[in-house]
């Protein structure tokens, strides 16, 4: 497999398997309208592994499909940080704000590419994710805002911060450890990254819903 | 801790704005954002207007004491009028057939 496909997998992976935790909240988000535009944004992660999927199909002479979900587990490229099942609303938020701010960053570097297809793509990406960096932010502010709030970031960063760091790759983790920690107003702790390539229990189960209907019907599904 | 905002949608340039729906949110960072994935992540509207709820002045009171018809965009009803008038006619015509002389007829 070549670097690019894998690099393309990464992406695709993690922006699929968000999209899907994401989509947990539907129809249980704090309230209606955050359960819309919660679920909204859930959409748009999946649109956006489609088209890096798509991608890495061309090369792989497959079909976007078939790379989201004919794959064995072992086989996905998803950062531990997306795999994660936190149905609580502070966790959610945190890992939400976490990924985007890390996905920015990967993002703006892809943008600078040589490989035109993949820069394109990346600029594409990221003028629907500004949409989501606002969201994030906007929570942020509201957590920052109260003792409350703060204590319940604070709590969620003790255990997403490895997490995050290993969504990227050693050059660009610098990068998010200043912004975070400027953003927070806090420092946050020197720790190992969880890295890509393991993966965590509940991804398991995960795989399991998500392709249940792509093994019911191998051919494919009509709705 | 929350406020309702009233939003406006316009389907394309030029066409008038018009009313949503309201959504309710905690500030009007959260408004927008709810405002924009709610009326407009399916691409139909070109522009949005949200209005706090407390910003709009509403009248729900209209008098109209004498009945001043004349004045209504629907002007005067004539469905009665015009049902009296036929009725007027047919009796005028029926009372020309009944007399001796025969009236005008062809």
């Amino acid at each position: 497999m070549s670097d690019r496909v894998d690099l393309l997998l990464s992406l695709a992976d993690d922006e699929l398997l968000l999209g899907w935790r994401n989509s947990e909240w539907t129809g249980i988000a704090p309230f209606l309208e955050e359960d819309v535009a919660f679920s909204s944004i859930a959409q748009n992660e999946i649109g956006h592994a489609r088209a890096l999927y798509e991608l890495a199909a061309r090369e792989l002479g497959t079909d976007a499909d078939a790379l989201a979900f004919d794959r064995t587990l072992d086989e996905y490229r998803s950062a531990p940080l997306v795999e994660l099942r936190r149905l609580e609303w502070a966790r959610t938020i945190a890992r939400h704000w976490l990924y985007e701010t890390a996905d920015a960053i990967r993002l703006e570097a892809l943008k600078g590419s040589d490989d035109v297809e993949l820069a394109g793509i990346a600029a594409k990406i990221d003028r629907e994710e500004v949409y989501h960096r606002i969201h994030a932010e906007m929570w942020i502010d509201r957590l920052l805002a109260t003792d409350e709030g703060r204590g319940r970031l604070d709590e969620a960063l003790e255990e997403l911060w490895p997490y995050a760091l290993g969504v990227l790759d050693d050059e660009l983790r610098p990068e998010l450890v200043r912004r975070a920690e400027e953003r927070l107003g806090r420092s946050l702790p020197a720790v190992e990254p969880v890295p890509r390539g393991r993966h965590e229990a509940e991804l398991a189960e995960l795989h399991d819903e998500m392709t249940m209907v792509r093994r019911s019907a191998p051919a494919g599904a009509r709705w | 801790m929350t406020a309702v905002y009233e939003v406006f949608r316009r389907e394309r340039a030029g066409s008038a704005m018009q009313h949503a729906g309201s959504i309710v949110a905690p500030d009007e960072r959260f408004a927008e954002i709810y405002a924009r994935e709610q009326y407009g992540r399916r691409g139909e509207s070109d522009a949005l207007w949200l209005v706090p709820r407390d910003a709009v002045s509403e009248i729900d009171e209209f008098v109209d004491e004498f009945d001043l018809k004349y004045r209504r965009v629907d002007g005067y009803s004539i469905k009665e009028r015009l049902k009296e008038a036929r009725a007027a006619a047919e009796n005028a015509t029926r009372s020309a057939d009944a007399s001796p002389a025969g009236g005008r007829r062809p």
